[in-house]
């Protein structure tokens, strides 16, 4: 059957035009061709690759970018709640402070009214002294103001020295 | 892919059982006028000839002649329309005989397929050359090519890197130009095949010599540069002694394997692209069939097979890519296994156990 008997004309020219095809595409063709496309992808591996790499430290940096403004709020935090316990330290150190003084003054003034009164009583004293002894004398000078009176509280007297001086003997 | 295959084995099946029987009606009814002769409407179609035939006009041929070049008492170059007037003949077979002995010279004639392999040839090389001229007058780093530039460089791409690089592996860039020449030689004349008038409708890569070519051209690729590994495993490979000694029968077995693999590169070609062709002239052979069965069967018929015919156009569109792609392929796997390094030796013997 001719239809699987391969025909030598055909084979022949097979032969010659694949060969010539074969050559002219194998030298201008093909590797052209491929050659280009693998530069071409090459180089856009290369650019994603880039593209990674600079997303990768953008993102790195805008990492590094939130722990530093983190690390700002944490300082601004901690200056803040620093600067209100040293405000209200310097309140309070105030208050003790004013409370201590008010206390002093008037400890100071109660002792100067104490003093003062102390001073008073002992003046009153004294007056209240001369006050009895004008009026002792005043009676004293009434109630001795005959002779026989004077010398009975003379005697009176004596008697009483000599019986203190007996009693201290 | 496989459905694919299916489908056309069994329609190609389908067709042999019912070839014979309309074919010996043809026969029967041949004498008659206007009268559908199968066998020669079929081989006509598929066969080689030595003029090209356009088409039939009230019973007058319109065929190109094409020069017939024979090497019998030396060089005879003579148009195929001027054979007669040569001294030489058809046989039976449609082959070109000496007219006084009977014998067949050497012939180098420029047939209907050696014309459709120059014309599809010179396509192909111009296609390539104005995609790789593209290439050569733009800075690739710069734009892409676009048009049709742009769909050569996806198919070559797409060839080389889902196929040749796949099953080739390392060292792909030295078999690529064969791989990717052999791929667009098939698909273009598997193209050129489908289209039915003067350029195309020769039925190249549905020819045996064609394919028998190709896969010679495979088989040489495969075993000129295999490895050590390679012949290692075929002549010594690694399996109880005494299948190697005293009568060698694996490497019997493996060295029938180094022709069956180009071989079924061969028939697969051949008999996808041949199975395609007399499916669409089968299609297209019922409306002439029935025509004297009444017009309304005719009409009706015609309908179906137009419509069938529309569908089969397709699918040889389908597979004129597929089957480009597989002996590509295929060629690529053939030659990846020729050229596979020997893995850790454990390894090695846990794959020949499996």
């Amino acid at each position: 059957m001719s239809l699987i008997t391969p025909d030598f004309g055909l084979l022949f020219w097979m032969t010659l035009i694949f060969a010539i095809v074969f050559f002219v595409l194998a030298k201008f063709g093909f590797p052209l061709i491929t050659g280009m496309v693998k530069k071409r992808s090459d180089s856009i591996e290369q650019s994603l690759r880039d593209a990674e790499e600079a997303r990768k430290s953008l993102k790195e940096l805008a990492a590094e970018q939130k722990k530093l403004i983190e690390e700002a709020r944490k300082e601004q935090a901690r200056i803040l709640n620093e600067a209100a316990t040293a405000g209200d330290k310097i309140v309070q150190d105030a208050r003790e402070q004013a409370r201590e003084q008010t206390t002093a003054m008037i400890d100071q003034a109660r002792e100067e009214i104490r003093i003062e009164r102390e001073t008073a009583r002992r003046e009153l004293a004294d007056e209240v002294t001369n006050l009895s002894i004008e009026v002792a004398e005043k009676l004293i000078r009434g109630h001795l103001n005959s002779a026989e009176r004077q010398n009975a509280l003379i005697d009176k007297l004596i008697e009483e020295a000599r019986a203190s001086h007996k009693t201290v003997n | 892919m496989h459905r694919i295959r299916s489908f056309i084995l069994w329609f190609a099946a389908a067709l042999l059982l019912l070839a014979p029987a309309t074919a010996a009606a043809a026969g029967h009814e041949a004498s008659e006028p206007g009268e559908l002769d199968m066998k020669s409407y079929i081989f006509g179609h598929i066969g080689d000839a030595y003029d090209w035939h356009i088409t039939t006009v009230n019973g007058h041929h319109i065929s190109i002649p094409l020069p017939c070049i024979v090497i019998d008492d030396g060089l005879h170059v003579f148009l195929s329309s001027r054979m007669e007037e040569n001294g030489y003949t058809l046989n039976e077979d449609g082959k070109l005989v000496n007219a006084a002995t009977g014998k067949r010279p050497v012939d180098i004639s420029i047939t209907k397929n050696v014309c459709s392999l120059i014309i599809s040839s010179i396509l192909l090389v111009v296609l390539i050359l104005l995609t790789a001229r593209w290439y050569r007058r733009h800075d690739v780093m710069k734009e892409a090519p676009k048009g049709f530039a742009g769909l050569m460089e996806m198919l070559i791409s797409m060839v080389t890197n889902d196929i040749i690089k796949e099953g080739v592996g390392k060292d792909y860039e030295k078999y690529a130009p064969y791989l990717l020449t052999a791929f667009f030689f098939i698909f273009l004349n598997n193209l050129l095949g489908i289209v039915p008038f003067f350029p195309g409708g020769a039925n190249l890569t549905g020819n045996i010599a064609v394919t028998l070519f190709l896969a010679v051209c495979t088989f040489l690729a495969v075993n000129l540069f295999g490895n050590k590994h390679y012949y290692k495993d075929i002549f010594w490979p690694e399996v109880p002694a005494w299948l190697k000694v005293p009568l060698p029968l694996m490497p019997l077995i493996e060295i029938i394997g180094m022709f069956t693999k180009p071989f079924s590169l061969m028939v697969r070609l051949f008999a996808n692209i041949l199975a395609g062709h007399i499916m669409l002239l089968g299609v297209v052979a019922v409306i002439f069939l029935t025509a004297k069965l009444g017009p309304a069967l005719n009409g009706s018929m015609s309908v179906i097979a137009v419509l069938f015919g529309v569908f089969m156009d397709i699918l040889e569109l389908l597979v004129a890519f597929i089957q480009a792609y597989v002996f590509t392929m295929l060629s690529s796997v053939f030659i990846g296994l020729s050229r596979q390094e020997p893995a850790h030796e454990h390894e090695q013997l846990e794959t020949t156990n499996n």
